[in-house]
């Protein structure tokens, strides 16, 4: 892609800072609209570098009970996709410059519909997106339309890609890679940091795309570890469990729901800084 | 291509019976849908079933194991006595309840277990709804020494206890999956993370015609040997082919087995019926994915859904929990669009009333699931003429739901 976009800014920042970043993932309208908006608005100055905003799906089969029931108690408090956009739309008035990447599931984009999503997510100020069921074998779907709208097309690569298909997983994508430290859910077994730094480099070797490393990432210890080599860490089982742990009986938010998050983002942003 | 606009209605495809293309799709419907960890493994399956196809010796294990196993061919069986009642079409059932098992379902696991020897997995996995899917692939897995982990929803624990036994008992760990209602769409979802998760050791036997490419593809090759047999039989025994065909619709397993080797026959009238539940006129009160339902893209493939206008998935309401999922598999879908197969619905109360007419009349106790499909016999069946020759599938047989029955009719057991 010609045009150099948020992603692309950020991550060449975070190289002349010498520092891993850190990518935090929360999911739009988690536990309630309100909050979730508290939470968002905050995560830049707790030390997010990219957001991973997660668009609510009532069936997310490659995520694990963190992130499952986090989308659960936002579909529950009655959130749509409209309001994943406004939330990007109301952050986009306080932060120019720190990337969001919308990730999640394909039907709700597909029942949106395509065209009039990346149009309205464009104009959110959405900069990227990560959709987990469309493999780079059905790019005409979703992801050279995305390109064209200016959005970069995140995807994943997992221990399971091996080196005649990394190509193929390549070819479109944009922004930056997500690789997936095991094969498993989100929030699964902790990592083998050795494996992952084979992988990683791996990866390099065939792009010039940054590297964020991601699933299963609990400690700011771990995430240090698996810094190395790497352009970034994603945390989010993490961050949502500690919206979950922060409710009260009937899933209402306390005073605690935000400040726990926003620490939390904080420790790992400060372990990663101690590189 | 993967954004290849549907077939015009008014140009009909040559053939039926070509799909689904290189990619996995049959017209706009179908494709490989699923997360990156499980690409290469859908394309490993695709290879290993194209292999399979070809080889001789796999048709003819699989072969034996139908004949000695199963207990194929099925019978196809004239029911006078409907056929009386109802006084139109000639009405035959194929009996694929006899089957070991009690259902349909084992044609496709003994296909599926070869093929996972094969490809020397050592780990079975798959979901189940009702448990017919769940026993056959038990039976399958005691039958060739593997180890098998079946997840069903909670509720279909609750409402399918006899089949949870069989499981047990036929060396199967069950795990009831507590997401969502507890339903068969929350334990495919569970399946898929369980496969993601164990990568190299395990094989995923799915239960019907959906989920990623070759799927849809490779369980219909397996059950069509319903539909090939029911040509044979009916050839010797009518002199011709049948005029209608008639079966029920949850995924669409046994429907696409029975349709088919008849695609291309235009003048085999085929007619699928799908779980009504309450009405299609309840909202999420039904699991007719077609007639109530708009396409979207769940567990692999794209295809018709029960899902709201932010494209969240329902979950739908049958009877019949082999019935109870909220998509269709793909070619159907396809086939609906193309309009070679008619789509209808029957309620849960019409089901009820054909399962007791059914058990009554013929001595057959069939299972809910092709209840749906016998109450649209019901209504077909006085509208043809004496001559014309009907086939309905009954896919399963009725042991598992007695109590479920007793239970809607408030009968004490």
């Amino acid at each position: 892609m010609s045009k150099t976009t948020r992603i692309d800014r950020r991550f060449a920042r975070l190289k002349e800072e010498g520092r891993p970043g850190l990518v935090t993932f929360i999911t739009a309208g988690d536990p309630d609209l309100e909050t979730s908006k508290k939470i968002l608005l905050g995560l830049p100055k707790a030390g997010a570098d990219v957001i991973e905003l997660g668009m609510p799906f009532s069936d997310p089969m490659a995520d694990g009970p963190a992130i499952q029931a986090s989308s659960l108690r936002a579909l529950k408090a009655g959130h749509k996709m409209r309001a994943t956009l406004e939330l990007v739309s109301e952050f986009r008035k306080h932060d120019q410059d720190t990337p969001i990447v919308l990730m999640g599931y394909y039907n709700p984009i597909y029942v949106y519909p395509n065209e009039e999503f990346l149009k309205d997510a464009t104009a959110a100020g959405v900069d990227g997106l990560i959709v987990v069921d469309v493999p780079p074998e059905a790019d005409d779907e979703l992801c050279i339309p995305a390109r064209e709208h200016g959005l970069n097309f995140i995807r994943l690569v997992t221990p399971t890609t091996d080196a005649r298909r990394l190509p193929t997983v390549l070819t479109n994508t944009s922004g930056f890679l997500y690789y997936v430290s095991i094969t498993g859910i989100t929030g699964a077994a902790a990592p083998d940091v050795n494996a992952v730094h084979t992988q990683v480099n791996l990866i390099k070797k065939a792009t010039t795309l940054p590297v964020a490393v991601g699933f299963g990432v609990k400690t700011g210890d771990q995430a240090k570890a698996l810094a190395k080599g790497a352009d970034a860490v994603v945390v989010g089982s993490a961050l949502v469990s500690a919206i979950e742990q922060s409710l009260e009986a009937g899933g209402w938010s306390t005073s605690k729901t935000v400040p726990s998050v926003l620490d939390l983002v904080q420790s790992f942003a400060g372990a990663l800084q101690t590189g | 291509m993967a954004t290849a606009p549907t077939q015009p209605k008014d140009t009909k495809p040559n053939t039926f019976r070509s799909g689904p293309d290189d990619s996995g799709h049959f017209g706009i419907f179908g494709g490989r849908f699923v997360a990156e960890t499980l690409m290469p493994l859908i394309l490993d399956l695709e290879r290993a079933y194209n292999e399979a196809k070809n080889d001789p010796a796999f048709h003819a294990e699989l072969a034996d194991l139908n004949a000695n196993y199963a207990g194929r061919p099925s019978a196809l069986y004239f029911a006078e006595r409907l056929t009386e009642q109802f006084g139109g079409a000639k009405i035959y059932f194929k009996r694929d309840e006899l089957n070991h098992t009690g259902s349909h379902k084992i044609n496709n696991c003994l296909g599926q277990i070869l093929l996972a020897r094969r490809m020397r997995k050592t780990r079975i996995i798959a979901e189940t709804g009702a448990g017919q899917h769940g026993v056959a692939v038990a039976t399958v897995c005691a039958r060739f020494g593997l180890p098998c982990e079946i997840f069903m929803g909670k509720t279909d624990v609750e409402r399918q206890k006899p089949n949870v036994f069989r499981m047990g008992l036929l060396g199967a760990k069950v795990n009831p999956v507590t997401s969502g209602a507890g339903t068969l769409k929350d334990a495919m979802n569970e399946a898929l993370r369980d496969w993601v998760t164990n990568v190299r050791d395990a094989y995923y036997i799915i239960g019907t015609v959906a989920g990623p490419h070759p799927y849809p593809e490779l369980v219909r090759d397996f059950q069509s040997i319903i539909g090939k047999e029911v040509r044979e039989q009916m050839l010797e025994r009518e002199g011709r082919l049948p005029d209608t065909l008639v079966a029920c619709i949850g995924g669409g397993s046994n429907a696409i087995g029975l349709f088919h080797p008849f695609l291309d026959d235009e003048n085999v009238k085929l007619y699928g019926v799908e779980a009504g539940g309450h009405g299609l006129d309840v909202p999420n009160g039904h699991a007719a994915s077609m007639n109530g339902g708009s396409p979207g893209v769940l567990h692999g493939n794209r295809t018709y859904l029960l899902q709201d206008d932010d494209g969240q998935i329902l979950e739908g309401h049958s009877i019949s929990a082999g019935l109870d999922y909220p998509g269709v598999g793909p070619e159907h879908a396809w086939l609906k669009d193309t309009d070679r197969v008619t789509y209808v619905a029957a309620t849960d109360q019409e089901a009820l009333k054909a399962f007791q007419m059914c058990t009554k009349r013929e001595g057959i106790i069939p299972a809910l699931e092709p209840s749906h499909a016998l109450a649209y016999v019901e209504k077909l069946a006085p509208t043809l003429s004496k001559d014309n020759l009907l086939v309905m599938n009954m896919c399963g047989r009725g042991d598992k739901d007695i109590f479920a029955v007793a239970d809607h009719l408030g009968m004490k057991m």
